[in-house]
């Protein structure tokens, strides 16, 4: 109680410089905040969230829970078993949205998937019915967010009943996320692509990927060894000059590794033949990417561990659809706060330019909300040779994610940085009141469906999203207040 | 006259920051006037005041606003080329800052949140505009951190919530609009050099607690603590949160001895309530409720000293050079820049019978009211006015520009008015010296005493000088060169009135006291 009137004064200033100069002229310890203000209108709903004492035990509960939650690798299953998922309905990446407002690779994904499913003869055909909202036989076509089925998807994320899918769980809860497989670089569904070439790689992967991942994956699990620790892994890649969003290289080796000699006897009690086994690990060992589809889900698993605290300012999902950008947060239950998506910043493939790239797109900022990706780059300076920048620009962008985060993840480490835990937690408050936007490192799809990747850069939410969640926290906390 | 007006989007600085910036570019050659502030409501009011015309801007974006020297013959250039160096030399004035030690490559903290993350400190002092400033407080509170907010303009309901939960958390949150605190010797704001010593203060008026500080200071009389309160603390809104914790923790303070509690007239509930608590506390409270008919600062400062068992001595004066100005009777005029000084001066002066003394701060009703609604309103309302007692740093004469603690040029410019008006006969006049004051008034305020006493043979200039040995600008030089310049010096602002009151009403022989 008297440490005020006993100590030595240490000083933490904001505001005027030269109250500070006269502190130090009297030697004392002083450290100023970098204080500038929030945007013009925000200052009331800042004052409101910040006065409420749920607030500060809500996030600690959340972001605890967040770090807690453990991921393993459960099961490999078709999307119609694991899911539900009906003929017609189609999961996505980000926010709801509706085909009307969907961007050129979000259609190009939704095309790729209708031909895939033998739903429609060809893209013209496929379009047609997306643009009707009915299947050929008078069945409804239903576009719902990943997220909303505890799911996520990369780029167009979509996710039809054919597909196969991964299966994370968290041992202490039980709880569960599913993501899809990842098909490579280049032109892909993911990316918008729906060439012959995507739905003949998309048909192999359900038709032998799937399988024989599913076999070697519950082999594994039931072995003395038991499931996979998908956030060890995650742990072990931060260190090997990972990031977990757009360099997965360290990650993907290590699960290959790992899935080798499950892969090897699987095949004794299978139909499939040593060649197809030899092509499996081809394709994950030629993908870097392939791991990403597992960093997604055991970033969703954390996340979603930490929704639904009253309260609570954690953002708990940021994705995008290609058109709008959305977070949710803890303390709001499932709304989406939106804001159009932005065009990333970066470098691009061959001939391709700015002009070709279509607005962020994809799930996979679920890995930045989690404290990896773009806010781990500091672990991972070679992602500035694909997404532009050098290495000072990864440590800064990591160091100025802790300005807007409530936690250090206690497993998650950057070497560089003496082994500090990742910034974790991103906290609605923080992001207003700094102004700093988390910083998402992202792949950049063409604009025009059927293109597929361009580049590879940098991107920030647009910051109405965070405005908006703070004055839906600001109006709930003054009714915990009144109530 | 050319102008030119230019608006910087997002770029956020201190008011103080560019008060110091406009003066530099306000320097550079051809430029006539300049005005470099957040274009916020207010300030874009003050432009459109100085004939520019405001630009669209929001309160984030920072303006400035030239006017050019018509005379090309104190131009080396054209307009252009005065427009690029004034921006040069606000880049230069805004570009200085501090070296913060080293670890360069570490992003800085936007929020007291982050800061206190990376290392615990005791205390926060928060001076950002009102409107954020309870964000920060709130920060430092959920750290175990205590609050000095500086800042105004916080919402009672705001400032009752912080002190709720600082009380339930065994800090403390000083203000809002708390000016002034000494923490283990520490001054924080507006706070001079004390001595340490047995007696804390609890202080709801700043420059009260500052005079009363540094005469126990000249009294050999140490400080201990001085907490600031704000202003409303002692309100029935508020209902004394904080002075209720400061005397609660002061009672647990070993080296506090004693206890004074400053304050302008207060709720009479909330000092009944706070008397109980510290008899509850067994803590020896000294009252010093100011107003109408109550002992005035230096009186208390005197019971303290028996209190404490030391002397009192004779309060420090230093007399005028030159020669005395004959004994006419004349009007009184009190330029002050304390609020509580201000108020003291009214209390002490409606007892030295000059009759009803206009003013803007609220005394008797009875009494006529100055229009401090602006600079050029007041000008105007002094004018007019028989004896007058004006506090220049109300908020409505603030507006646009630093406290004149910080920015003497509007004092200047009405101590010249009151030289030029030959109904006055004395002008009185406070100057707060210590941290975060004006780093050297005297040289700014002498020349202007001198002018005043040129300008007018039947003046005079009586100074109450608020400071200690040891404060950065040093009470002694200050008041030599202000002596020097003709002006009657004195550490008490009580005696400083008593003399300006007796010399206006044509009795000199009552400012005996000064210099005795």
């Amino acid at each position: 109680m008297t440490v005020l009137l006993s100590g030595p004064v240490d000083v933490v200033t904001a505001g005027v410089e030269v109250l500070a100069e006269a502190l130090e002229a009297q030697a004392v310890g002083v450290r100023r905040v970098d204080w500038r203000p929030p945007p013009a209108g925000t200052a009331a709903d800042v004052r409101t969230v910040l006065a409420d004492r749920r607030r500060a035990a809500a996030n600690a509960t959340a972001v605890s829970r967040v770090a807690a939650a453990g991921a393993v690798l459960a099961d490999v299953r078709p999307a119609s078993e694991a899911l539900g998922i009906e003929p017609g309905t189609f999961f996505h990446a980000g926010p709801p949205l509706t085909f009307e407002r969907a961007s050129g690779p979000m259609r190009g994904a939704l095309v790729a998937a209708m031909l895939y499913e033998h739903l429609a003869t060809d893209p013209d055909d496929a379009t047609a019915q997306l643009e009707a909202g009915r299947l050929r036989d008078g069945r409804p076509i239903r576009l719902e967010p990943c997220h909303h089925h505890g799911t996520v998807g990369p780029m167009a994320g979509v996710v039809s009943p054919g597909m196969w899918v991964f299966e994370i769980a968290d041992p202490g809860s039980g709880r569960r996320a599913f993501c899809s497989l990842n098909e490579g670089l280049g032109k892909v569904l993911r990316y918008g692509a729906y060439g012959p070439e995507v739905i003949e790689r998309l048909r192999w992967m359900s038709a032998v990927l799937g399988p024989l991942l599913r076999r070697a994956v519950r082999r594994r699990a039931a072995s003395t060894s038991g499931p996979l620790d998908v956030r060890s892994i995650i742990a072990q890649m931060l260190q090997m000059g990972d990031e977990g969003h757009n360099r997965n290289r360290a990650g993907t080796m290590m699960l290959v590794r790992e899935l080798v000699p499950e892969l090897l006897d699987a095949h004794d009690d299978a139909d499939l033949s040593m060649s197809d086994v030899a092509d499996v690990i081809r394709f994950c060992n030629g993908n870097d990417h392939f791991f990403l589809n597992l960093v997604m889900p055991a970033c969703k698993l954390a996340l979603d561990a930490g929704r639904d605290v009253p309260g609570s300012t954690l953002v708990v999902a940021m994705a995008r659809n290609g058109t709008d950008f959305g977070i949710q947060v803890s303390g709001t239950g499932d709304a989406w706060f939106t804001g159009p998506a932005l065009v990333p910043d970066g470098l691009y493939l061959g001939d391709f330019g700015p002009d070709d790239a279509n607005p962020d797109i994809g799930d996979s900022a679920i890995t930045e909300t989690a404290g990896i990706g773009g806010f781990a780059m500091a672990a991972a300076p070679a992602i500035t040779a694909f997404i532009g920048g050098d290495a000072e620009l990864a440590l800064a962008t990591t160091r100025r994610m802790y300005q807007i985060t409530l936690a250090e993840h206690p497993l998650l480490q950057v070497p560089v940085l003496g082994f500090r835990g990742v910034p974790l937690g991103i906290d609605v408050t923080a992001v207003v009141r700094t102004g700093v936007l988390p910083q998402i490192n992202t792949g950049i799809a063409g604009r025009v469906a059927g293109t597929g990747q361009v580049g590879a850069g940098l991107v920030t939410p647009p910051a109405e999203c965070f405005t908006a969640a703070l004055s839906r926290l600001s109006t709930l906390a003054r009714r915990s207040r009144t109530s | 006259m050319g102008t030119h007006v230019q608006v910087l989007r997002g770029r956020y600085h201190d008011s103080v920051t560019l008060l110091a910036t406009s003066r530099a570019v306000a320097s550079v050659a051809g430029v006539g006037s300049a005005q470099v502030a957040m274009a916020t409501p207010l300030n874009l009011e003050v432009l459109e005041s100085m004939g520019f015309t405001a630009p669209a801007a929001s309160p984030d974006d920072l303006v400035v606003a030239l006017r050019l020297d018509d005379d090309l013959l104190h131009r080396g250039t054209d307009d252009e080329g005065v427009v690029a160096a004034a921006m040069a030399a606000m880049e230069a004035a805004l570009t200085r800052r501090p070296s913060s030690g080293g670890g360069a490559v570490e992003e800085p903290d936007r929020t007291t949140a982050a800061a206190l993350r990376r290392a615990a400190a005791p205390l926060v002092l928060v001076s950002v505009p009102g409107e954020h400033a309870a964000a920060e407080a709130w920060d430092a509170l959920d750290a175990g951190s205590s609050v000095m907010l500086f800042s105004d303009n916080v919402a009672v309901a705001d400032e009752v919530a912080l002190k709720r939960e600082a009380a339930r958390r065994g800090l403390l949150v000083m203000g809002p609009d708390c000016g002034t605190a000494v923490v283990g010797g520490v001054g924080l704001g507006f706070a001079n050099a004390v001595r340490p010593g047995p007696v804390s203060l609890v202080a709801a008026s700043g420059t009260g607690a500052q005079h009363l500080m540094c005469l126990l200071d000249a009294a050999g009389v140490g400080v201990r603590h001085c907490l600031g309160l704000g202003g409303r603390d002692l309100s029935a809104d508020v209902g004394g949160l904080a002075a209720a914790q400061s005397l609660r923790m002061l009672a647990d303070d070993d080296g506090t001895e004693l206890v004074v509690l400053v304050s302008k007239p207060a709720d009479g509930a909330v000092v009944e309530r706070l008397a109980s608590l510290a008899s509850e506390l067994r803590l020896t409270v000294e009252w010093a409720v100011l107003g109408a008919g109550r002992p005035d600062l230096t009186e208390v400062a005197s019971t303290l000293c028996d209190r404490v068992g030391s002397a009192v001595p004779t309060w420090p004066s230093w007399r005028p050079a030159g020669t005395p100005a004959p004994s006419t009777a004349g009007l009184l005029r009190g330029l002050y820049s304390g609020g509580t000084l201000c108020d003291e001066a009214l209390a002490v002066g409606s007892l030295a019978g000059l009759g009803p003394i206009a003013s803007n701060v609220a005394f008797d009703p009875g009494w006529p009211r100055l229009d401090a609604s602006g600079p050029r309103a007041l000008a105007a309302s002094l004018a007019d006015a028989g004896h007058a007692m004006v506090d220049l740093g109300d908020d409505t004469l603030t507006r646009g520009r630093a406290h004149p603690m910080i920015d003497p040029s509007l004092r200047l410019e009405a101590l010249a008015d009151a030289a030029a008006d030959p109904r006055v006969r004395v002008v009185l006049l406070d100057v707060v010296l210590g941290h975060g004051s004006h780093p050297d008034p005297a040289a700014e305020l002498a020349p202007a005493v001198s002018a005043a006493l040129k300008e007018s043979d039947a003046l005079d200039v009586v100074l109450c000088l608020v400071g200690t040995a040891d404060d950065p600008q040093g009470t002694t030089g200050q008041a030599e060169v202000l002596a020097a310049a003709g002006a009657h010096v004195l550490a008490s602002n009580a005696q400083a009135t008593r003399l300006a009151a007796a010399l206006a009403s044509g009795t000199p022989a009552a400012g005996a006291e000064e210099g005795s």
